[in-house]
């Protein structure tokens, strides 16, 4: 047993903020009461003191890569996991654009088998959305989802045709599950390394229109009123295709969307030649960010997502054109979240526990919830710690951060999954 | 004065002061190019490593011819027969010159900012020879000293940068340099090749504007500036060769239609026939040879200036021609000290 006290728990699916003690019994939540009115009996149960602490559900990571199988030199479901403990995430998706591919049911259940052996941290693998992600032929999704995949995905590129992804739509839905889009016309994208533009045009690189990703959104948006599939836009970066999103959402259409911290806190003025500031969608527009911070306010903005892309540093460390897209996200989601949401004034802490919390669950439809019966999973975490952010000393394999040596307020203070702490400040 | 960089790799971040420092140290050099004997001892001892990623004739002989003139010896390296064809990454490459202790190293690169990225990663001062499509700082001040040369002036003038704007890294150092002395730009070419970012590079208060019809464009101008049509940076589908020339090409017809004293400058290679016709070209309004020999001219004040350091003692004179006596200036390096934090990562 694992007694959590003096915290101030916060629950978006109860709409719970109160000063509350929480009482873990094994797997699950025992019980929730006030300070010290706990009934069932824990006089042996391990103490954690929350004092000054924020108690929170286990945070959910929508879209990660944890390179593994495939690319074990830039991180191992091992590393990645220790990785988003540290960062306060109890569940991680991981895309399926690994070597080989997650398209079938073999490949997931290694991925599965991995994590068992790994921190602790639940992975929750995507599935590849066609065979070897080629956008040809449709992966055994039904297999798949038996061995526990929780979406299906082609990320890293969008499913290549309109067709093909009328039909996994289809597909899908008749399996419940959601098709996760990167969104991206790869015509209008192509050579691109960051976001077309001022900044671009003065540094002589490649750049892509806003309208790559959001033409993308459009004709996915179409094809869902068409088949009612359950879409999820990835790391949504541009107003226009926001604005998609939300023309769906009106019609009541099953469209959701993420948001990565690093396209709420950078823009493309950004960039200067500094590998790090590469990652696909590419840093968007001033008028872009806001209006992401918009969309995460109103509810536009279903989740906040990592993205977490680890490159070993020997990949990253070349001419800007040649670097491969992503950077690392786990460490840095929540305190970034906190720096450029909540302290400063634009976000409640409450709505953006949900982001990370009953936002993601609902995408991937399951409960999240602080409530007696439910899994023991909670992130609990600080939002006065200062710290230094040091990327040498992360877990992970790879050390591509734009955020390092930055100074933060907050800090993930435990993570604890299935009842256990599995991470500790 | 002194010349505040370690490096030279881009005319964005100098100051119009800074460029005319520059342009002042190039004279003493130009006079040297009319001597019967043109070789200095100024670096003797010293190495420039020259390493050109991406084909090039007249900037590589130019900066080769520059170092030896200065007395320093060369050490080449050309993608075509280097380690790099054989996979060899830029880092590695770049670390392995810079291990035979070159004095400076000039580059060229097909990839915008790779002569950044290099030089956050070496100690000696990196001088760039053009990186993709970002700049080519050499040719900008170059340029500005032909124009300077024949016009009396830099300031205020009206400049017409004809052709492919997208991809011309010419174009960005001219640029980068006129618009600090309130030249006004008008760029003209096919709209897929004048994005309208374009208009937008210069500082805070530089006066870009695009125009579409070539007649226009150079109405008003006191420089033209001819680009070559670069087809080894295409990436859209390219326009034909004949309707370029029908819309674009700067000919005798046209050029009636500028001032009679506009200057028309080209950074060469030309395509005669194509951008420019052989009758502008080779007409009294083009500058092209000049901008030739004033390239080794500003490539010798470069390199002196990078590898001797810049006078310190704070006066806003220019240095004499350099003699052989003189003793060559600290070097800035240890005073100058770049974030590294890069190559830790």
């Amino acid at each position: 047993m694992l007694l959590i006290k003096n915290g101030r728990v916060l629950d978006p699916a109860s709409k719970t903020d109160a000063a509350l003690d929480v009482l873990l019994d094994g797997e699950k939540i025992a019980e929730l009461a006030a300070p010290g009115k706990l009934s069932a009996d824990h006089k042996n149960a391990q103490v954690f003191d929350a004092a000054g602490l924020i108690v929170a559900p286990g945070f959910i990571d929508l879209h990660a890569h944890l390179r593994e199988p495939g690319q074990e030199s830039s991180e191992t479901i091992e590393t990645g996991t220790r990785s988003a403990a540290r960062g306060g995430f109890t569940a991680v998706c991981c895309m399926p654009n690994t070597k080989p591919v997650n398209d079938n049911a073999s490949v997931t259940r290694f991925i599965l088998d991995r994590a068992n052996k790994a921190c602790g941290v639940r992975v929750w693998p995507i599935g590849a959305a066609s065979v070897g992600s080629k956008g040809e032929a449709i992966a055994e999704i039904a297999a798949m989802k038996e061995a526990g995949i929780v979406a299906v995905s082609d990320d890293g590129k969008p499913i290549a045709t309109a067709k093909l992804t009328r039909q996994v739509m289809e597909y899908s839905r008749s399996l419940d599950i959601p098709v996760i889009e990167h969104s991206e016309d790869v015509s209008l994208a192509a050579g691109a390394v960051m976001r077309e533009g001022v900044t671009s045009s003065r540094l002589g690189l490649r750049g892509m229109p806003a309208a790559a990703e959001s033409v993308c959104v459009a004709r996915d948006v179409q094809l869902v009123e068409l088949t009612g599939a359950r879409l999820h836009v990835a790391h949504l970066s541009a107003k226009a295709s926001l604005e998609q999103v939300r023309w769906a959402k009106q019609r009541g259409l099953q469209v959701t969307c993420e948001v990565t911290p690093h396209h709420f806190t950078l823009i493309d003025e950004d960039v200067q030649y500094d590998s790090r500031y590469k990652m696909n969608p590419p840093l968007a527009a001033r008028e872009d960010r806001e209006a992401l911070v918009a969309g995460l306010t109103d509810g536009a903005v279903d989740a906040i997502a990592t993205d977490h892309a680890p490159h070993e540093p020997a990949l990253k460390d070349v001419e800007f054109d040649k670097a491969p897209f992503g950077i690392l996200g786990f460490e840095t989601a929540l305190v970034l979240s906190l720096e450029q949401l909540v302290h400063s004034g634009r976000l409640s802490l409450m709505r953006m526990v949900e982001l990370f919390t009953t936002g993601p669950a609902r995408v991937l439809g399951i409960e999240r919830k602080l409530a007696a019966g439910q899994p023991a999973d909670l992130t609990i975490f600080s939002t006065t710690h200062e710290w230094t952010y040091d990327v040498k000393q992360s877990p992970s394999k790879s050390r591509n951060s734009p955020f390092d040596a930055r100074t933060f307020k907050g800090a993930p203070a435990a993570t604890i999954v299935a009842g256990r702490i599995i991470y500790k400040m | 004065m002194t010349f505040r960089f370690r490096d030279l790799l881009a005319l964005e971040p100098l100051t119009a002061d800074e460029l005319t420092f520059l342009l002042d140290q190039s004279k003493p050099f130009q006079a040297i190019q009319r001597n019967p004997l043109k070789k200095l001892a100024t670096l003797r001892g010293k190495t420039v490593a020259l390493a050109f990623f991406e084909n090039s004739t007249r900037t590589r002989i130019s900066f080769g011819t520059a170092a030896s003139r200065l007395g320093a010896d060369t050490m080449n390296l050309q993608a075509e027969s280097s380690s790099v064809k054989k996979g060899e990454s830029l880092l590695d490459t770049v670390h392995t010159l810079d291990a035979m202790k070159p004095d400076c190293l000039v580059m060229r690169h097909s990839a915008s900012g790779a002569a950044d990225f290099v030089a956050r990663h070496l100690e000696i001062p990196v001088i760039n020879a053009g990186d993709g499509t970002h700049e080519h700082p050499s040719q900008g001040l170059l340029d500005a000293l032909t124009i300077r040369d024949r016009l009396g002036k830099i300031d205020n003038l009206n400049v017409t940068i004809l052709g492919d704007l997208q991809h011309s890294r010419v174009a960005r150092s001219n640029i980068h340099l006129l618009g600090k002395f309130g030249c006004r730009f008008t760029l003209c070419g096919p709209a897929m090749w004048v994005p309208r970012e374009l208009e937008k590079i210069g500082a805070p208060g530089v006066s870009i504007r695009r125009v579409f019809k070539l007649e226009e464009a150079i109405e008003d101008a006191d420089v033209i500036l001819v680009l070559r049509v670069q087809t080894e940076r295409m990436h859209e589908p390219s326009i034909s060769n004949e309707d370029y020339v029908h819309g674009y090409q700067l000919n005798t017809e046209r050029l009636r239609r500028a001032k009679p004293d506009a200057l028309v400058l080209h950074p060469g290679p030309m395509n005669r026939g194509s951008e420019i016709t052989p009758e502008v070209a080779d007409g009294p309004q083009s500058c092209v040879l000049e901008q030739v020999t004033n390239g080794i001219a500003v490539r010798m004040a470069l390199l002196y200036l990078l590898i001797s350091g810049a006078p310190e003692d704070g006066s806003s004179e220019p240095p004499a021609v350099p003699k052989e006596e003189a003793q060559p200036q600290q070097n800035r390096r240890s005073t100058d000290k770049k974030d590294l934090s890069h190559a830790s990562d």
